[in-house]
């Protein structure tokens, strides 16, 4: 009877999440499903703790406890900014959650001696996979909040390496599964999949966070599936199939708009290698620099303004400088879209976040596919701090190395204004020739200063 | 057998309405995602509840606060996010707005 309860519970649970991520489809629907999804959540914790299965309740309140504290400020202090790597160490939890698990179930049953073989695959697979995501996350963690050199760390033949592991790690599985109470076989397994997760996380460089945040929220999905295998629990296998789904699509998404091939960035080593030696697809000329009263006047009398944010601005937190000077713009008139690439931010979607916080209505926030076909009818796009992904190479020159990848079209605005940091190049290396276009003005200087010195004009204007 | 039917369907579903989410959401979407995969909470109760000895209750405790941790800070950075998301005011609503203002003004 609790039995059925409790599966009933877990039913109905599903039934939540599955109806919260069709709710995210949209804003206005978004916040209703989650708080729909966090009663189904509820629902099911209570039915678990119906006396059936569990007997003491001592340690199940301290734990909770802890639980608690920790993840009040995790949710509510945490700012917009350091999303990346308070996501990057929830992943750590979740897999951390699942190996542990892993851990005391095989411990308990290699005790007892009742290892059935697909139970000791599931069990296998589930510290493999959460070994490596704790690891993992806890070093993208690092290198996002900057504990860690956020510069790929490289050695020679890393990726030989890392495949050797990875086989040492496949056959201790397959060991496991022939002669099941090989207690030392599972622990050299764990510690493996612990040294693999650092290993791979090593040679990445920051700029490819977004790629390997998705991957190790997919990873600790499949370690949730390997554990309801394990344990034969339904609603752990619905979640984590659509948590690990949910990391694998996002990941094809940053991958693609990142110009990377999905093996690339399965097999690691990317953001190092391909640094130098390549920059050689210049067409030449000069940039024009301009002052920020010039620049002010055109935004002032525009019609239609693009603002394109990139990286730049986030890393100089200027979404509030850019707001206003937007604000100020529609004060006089001009329509104002902020154009979004997928991989603007540190995460997928992060640059939305930022905007939104800033008090940008999410309607003005355009997607790449969307914005592109308005950028002919512009009269300004406005560049802060983006490079590669407005670089018309991308569609032009099938010698550059980031030929092909998805770009904001800005060079089909009529007039375009980078706000830029210095000459330097992009994360790619590559020259940008928009920056030499003759309809295109360069006003050097840190974002957030010439956002406010921009503003400051348009308002005198 | 069955599990793998479960895994398959919810993979499907999965695809179907992920796919949908757009971008705009997808930090969200991943704050999310951790949350509801708090439910390995359910897991890490049974172990530290059913009495199966010293080391799986503490393994089992250490794995429950870690899942209480993501639900907890999961559903509310989740909501916090979702809270920013306005549209523009419509024209309506946003004379609305201006005569709520005035009218406490007045008062």
């Amino acid at each position: 009877m609790t039995e059925t309860l409790i599966q009933l519970a877990y039913l109905l649970a599903a039934f939540f999440f599955i109806m919260a991520l069709r709710a995210l489809g949209r804003p206005e629907t978004a916040r209703r499903g989650m708080q729909l999804a966090a009663f189904g959540m509820a629902v099911a914790v209570l039915a678990t703790l119906l006396p059936a299965r569990i007997v003491s309740y001592d340690w199940l309140a301290v734990g909770a406890m802890i639980g608690a504290v920790v993840g009040y400020p995790l949710g509510m202090w945490v700012p917009m900014t350091a999303m990346p790597q308070r996501i990057a160490l929830s992943h750590a939890f979740g897999a951390l959650a699942a190996t542990l698990v892993g851990v005391g179930e095989y411990t308990h049953g290699a005790a007892t001696g009742s290892l059935a073989r697909g139970h000791v695959l599931a069990l296998g697979l589930e510290v493999l996979f959460g070994g490596l995501t704790v690891t993992g996350s806890l070093m993208a963690f690092g290198k996002l909040q900057e504990i860690l050199p956020g510069r790929p760390l490289t050695f020679r033949g890393q990726n030989t390496m890392n495949l050797v592991l990875l086989a040492a790690a496949v056959i201790g599985l397959g060991w496991l599964i022939v002669s099941p109470n090989e207690v030392w076989v599972f622990a050299a397994m764990l510690a493996i999949a612990v040294l693999v997760g650092i290993l791979f996380v090593l040679p990445i460089g920051g700029a490819d966070m977004p790629v390997v945040v998705s991957l190790l929220n997919s990873y600790a999905g499949l370690a949730a599936v390997a554990t309801g295998f394990a344990i034969d629990n339904n609603i752990l296998i619905i979640v984590g199939a659509l948590d690990g789904l949910s990391g694998f699509i996002l990941s094809i998404a940053m991958s693609k708009a990142m110009n990377r091939s999905f093996a690339n960035v399965l097999f690691g080593a990317f953001g190092s290698a391909e640094a130098g030696g390549v920059a050689t697809a210049s067409a030449g000329g000069e940039m024009s620099t301009t002052s920020a009263e010039d620049a002010a006047l055109r935004l002032a009398y525009a019609n239609r303004v693009i603002m394109v944010p990139g990286y730049g601005l986030a890393v100089s937190q200027a979404q509030h400088q850019i707001r206003e000077l937007g604000d100020l713009i529609e004060k006089r008139g001009g329509d104002v879209r902020y154009a979004i690439h997928p991989v603007a931010g540190r995460m997928p979607g992060h640059m939305n976040v930022l905007l939104a916080e800033a008090g940008i209505p999410y309607d003005k926030l355009v997607d790449m596919d969307e914005i592109n076909g308005r950028f002919s009818e512009t009269d300004v796009a406005v560049v802060v701090g983006a490079n590669d992904v407005v670089n018309p190479a991308a569609r032009t020159n099938p010698a550059s190395p980031i030929f092909g990848m998805p770009i904001l079209k800005v060079s089909e605005a009529k007039s375009v204004l980078v706000l830029k940091r210095g000459k330097g190049k992009g994360f790619s290396g590559v020259e940008n020739d928009l920056f030499v276009e003759p309809k295109t003005s360069m006003l050097f200087g840190d974002a957030r200063q010439s956002l406010l010195d921009l503003g400051l004009q348009v308002k005198g204007a | 057998m069955i599990q793998l039917f479960v895994f398959l369907l919810a993979g499907f579903v999965g695809v179907q309405t992920i796919n949908r989410i757009p971008p705009l959401l997808h930090t969200p979407l991943m704050a999310a995602t951790n949350a509801i995969s708090g439910i390995s909470l359910v897991a890490s109760l049974v172990l530290a509840g059913s009495n199966e000895g010293v080391l799986a209750t503490a393994l089992g405790t250490i794995a429950e606060a870690c899942a209480v941790a993501n639900i907890v800070g999961g559903f509310l950075i989740t909501d916090r996010m979702l809270a920013m998301f306005k549209r523009t005011p419509t024209a309506t609503e946003a004379q609305q707005e201006r005569d709520g203002a005035s009218s406490v003004a007045k008062s």
